[in-house]
């Protein structure tokens, strides 16, 4: 019986921000939900997110901010993903992003906005709904 | 009838009690849950007695204001003498945006500064440098150069205000340019007084602004302490900070007790370089969180100030009761806040400054109910230290000391955290002290467990939050948020061009020079950083100096 592959996500801290406990959290509840998870921790570029994705052949990049510079990083990335190639990782963001923000992200190619006070469960649930086959 | 037999008595009525009015009352009506616990895991009784506190000792355990162990607080009088200091943290965009805010707050009856640089300052990157890249002005404000200093304490007296700046990894480069400024207004070192954060070790277990590897790091902290006590001894130079912890997702016991943990690793260091216990621990400070829950904050603060004076005078031998004192500075919790029905939060932040202040904090910040949201708003600012004021001059708070003292309950939790201080203590010296525990992942992984459980608290419905997991509802999208200009790193790096080709460029490698030559020596660094900002040294620039020297920190990440 084939074993079905898990799902490979990246978890990325974006820029200067320190801010961790949301991404790390993640990075667990993705693990115990049977994700293969890869936590880049802090002061990633773009470029260095880009490349862990390429590296790992990952599904997913969810990446966490709350320095108010997700409106540059999260669709520099998207853009780099393309660039490569990989156009059907799945990328979803979260952290302090202002609801005013959240059209644009989605616009250049963010799939999910994840606020403060999401239920993990819902993030969950919609990755594995999202995710490339 | 003798202290014993009474306890006694109280024992044995508690018990009829129980079996008693209680289970009549349990049979017809259970109570809501199976079990109480604080918002830190802290089981909670139905009743608390004398029978809680039997082995209180007044005299040992309490004592009174300004003495030994100073459970009751430092100072004899406390806010009957002067509330605390109410300082609120701001910054953000350019200096001159930031000089406005602060000159604003001053006006509307706030007592000290609290100064919040950007990332890139706090990470020591100029504004131009590519990792700035849309960082320039977010979180705070962005300084390079001592011009921007400059501006940013335009008309502001340095004798007459103090300023908290948080800062770590550069501390003594921000610290060197408010000292070249303060000597341009013509006030003497000796005058000036403030705090700069100067805590690398909670930022490499959770804050994430570090630069260079946790020993040359060690040796700015303890440098800039020295040179304090010797020079500016009005300066605060370190706050040990534990609001970090707590946000990362701690425990208040774990808050108190890895904090502490970090305390005796700089007093020790300070020691090891040669100094006099009592020379320098006056001028320790603390930093912590406040959260919702009232009653437990206030026995968190009694506990650790009580460690504390035990641990300088029993591990350290300190003689001066100066040395002792646990001074702090509170800031409301941040996590708490929530992004639905952010009105609540006036809330929450009036509750956390009341147990701040009902807690014995020396100054304090209240978050501003729009944080999870934006950067706060001046409306949203407003209200916040007017939420202190409020308890200040109208809770009735401040007119007695420690007020909760003798409570069987607040009393029976300061044991129970203290307990739990000692306990981690205790292993953490045993792995071989902070350093240690902190290249072990101990800390971390203590947090980070903290913050998974309280997560699925929070998700099973277990604990309630309220907009999140209980009395939720539909919300218009929120108006009025603060939005930075999206310019200032292009305006900034046009200023830090211009002042780059304007300035002295003998005199500015010259000092540069003579601060790499210093740095590779056991002289204390400070001189040689204040002359390399006066000749326009930038913040990015010397702290190249030292990562050339010292190389740069890259974390095992634990998670």
């Amino acid at each position: 019986m084939a074993q079905e592959r898990k799902i490979k996500i990246i978890v990325a801290k974006p820029g200067l921000d320190g801010h961790d406990r949301g991404a790390k959290l993640l990075a667990r509840i993705f693990a115990e939900a049977g994700m293969e998870v890869v936590y880049t921790g802090l002061r990633q570029t773009p470029e260095m997110i880009v490349e862990t994705a390429l590296q790992e052949d990952a599904d997913v990049v969810g990446m966490s901010s709350l320095s108010g510079v997700h409106n540059y990083f999260f669709p520099r990335v998207v853009e780099l993903l393309k660039e490569k190639g990989l156009d059907d990782v799945l990328v979803v963001g979260g952290g302090i992003i202002p609801r005013e923000d959240v059209d644009g992200l989605k616009n250049a190619g963010v799939k999910a906005i994840f606020g403060p006070g999401t239920d993990t469960n819902d993030i969950v649930t919609f990755i594995k709904d999202n995710v490339r086959n | 009838m003798s202290e014993e037999k009474s306890l006694e008595k109280v024992k044995a009525g508690k018990e009829k009690w129980d079996q008693g009015s209680v289970q009549k009352t349990l049979s017809k009506a259970p109570e809501r849950r199976k079990t109480f616990t604080s918002i830190s895991n802290i089981p909670v009784e139905r009743l608390y007695t004398p029978w809680d506190v039997a082995n209180l000792d007044y005299g040992n355990d309490l004592g009174f204001p300004g003495e030994y162990p100073f459970t009751r607080g430092v100072q004899p009088t406390m806010y009957r003498g002067r509330f605390w200091t109410m300082r609120q943290y701001a910054g953000f965009g350019s200096a001159r945006e930031s000089n406005e805010r602060y000159r604003y707050l001053l006006q509307q009856g706030q007592t000290g500064l609290s100064v919040a640089f950007d990332l890139p300052t706090q990470a020591g990157y100029d504004s131009d440098h590519p990792l700035s890249m849309g960082e320039v002005g977010k979180v705070g404000v962005a300084i390079d150069s001592i011009e921007d200093m400059r501006v940013l304490f335009d008309s502001i007296p340095l004798d007459k205000v103090t300023t908290s700046m948080t800062i770590n990894a550069p501390a003594t480069v921000l610290l060197a340019m408010y000292l070249a400024i303060a000597e341009e207004q013509g006030v003497p070192f000796d005058k000036v007084g403030g705090t700069v954060q100067n805590d690398i070790l909670k930022e490499i277990t959770v804050r994430g602004q570090y630069i260079y590897p946790p020993k040359p790091s060690m040796r700015l902290t303890v440098d800039l302490i020295d040179y304090c006590f010797k020079n500016v001894p009005k300066w605060n130079s370190i706050s040990i900070s534990g609001y970090h912890i707590r946000e990362a997702g701690s425990t208040a016991g774990q808050e108190m007790a890895f904090t502490l943990a970090d305390g005796i690793a700089y007093v020790q260091a300070c020691v090891e370089r040669g100094m006099a216990v009592d020379s320098f621990a006056p001028r320790l400070s603390f930093f912590f969180n406040s959260f919702t829950n009232v009653l437990e904050e206030v026995a968190k603060f009694r506990a650790g100030r009580r460690y504390w004076a035990r641990v300088m005078k029993e591990r350290f031998g300190a003689k001066d009761p100066r040395s002792m004192m646990m001074r702090y500075h509170v800031q409301t919790g941040g996590v708490t806040l929530t992004a639905q029905q952010p009105l609540n939060n006036v809330v929450r932040v009036a509750l956390q400054a009341y147990a701040a202040a009902l807690g014995g904090c020396q100054s304090l910040h209240t978050n501003s109910y729009d944080e999870a949201l934006c950067l706060p708003t001046q409306d949203a600012v407003t209200v916040a230290l007017r939420t202190q004021q409020i308890v200040a001059e109208e809770s009735g708070a401040a007119d007695t000391i420690d007020p909760l003292a003798g409570s069987y309950f607040v009393e029976a939790m300061t044991d129970k955290i203290e307990a739990e201080i000692d306990d981690y203590i205790k292993k953490i010296d045993a792995m071989g002290g902070t350093l240690t525990a902190i290249e072990q992942g101990f800390v971390q992984r203590e947090i980070q467990n903290s913050a998974y459980r309280f997560q699925r608290e929070i998700e099973s419905t277990e604990r309630v939050y309220v907009g999140i997991n209980k009395y939720t509802m539909e919300e218009p999208p929120p108006t009025n948020l603060l939005k930075v200009d999206m310019s200032v790193g292009e305006v900034e790096e046009a200023k830090l061009k211009k002042m780059r080709a304007g300035r002295d460029a003998g005199k500015w490698k010259a000092a540069l020079d003579h601060l790499r030559e210093v740095s590779q020596s056991d002289q204390n660094v400070m001189p040689a950083v204040i002359e390399a900002v006066k000749a326009k040294a930038t913040v990015g620039e010397i702290c190249d100096v030292w990562r050339s020297i010292y190389g740069e920190y890259r974390p095992k990440e634990f998670v």
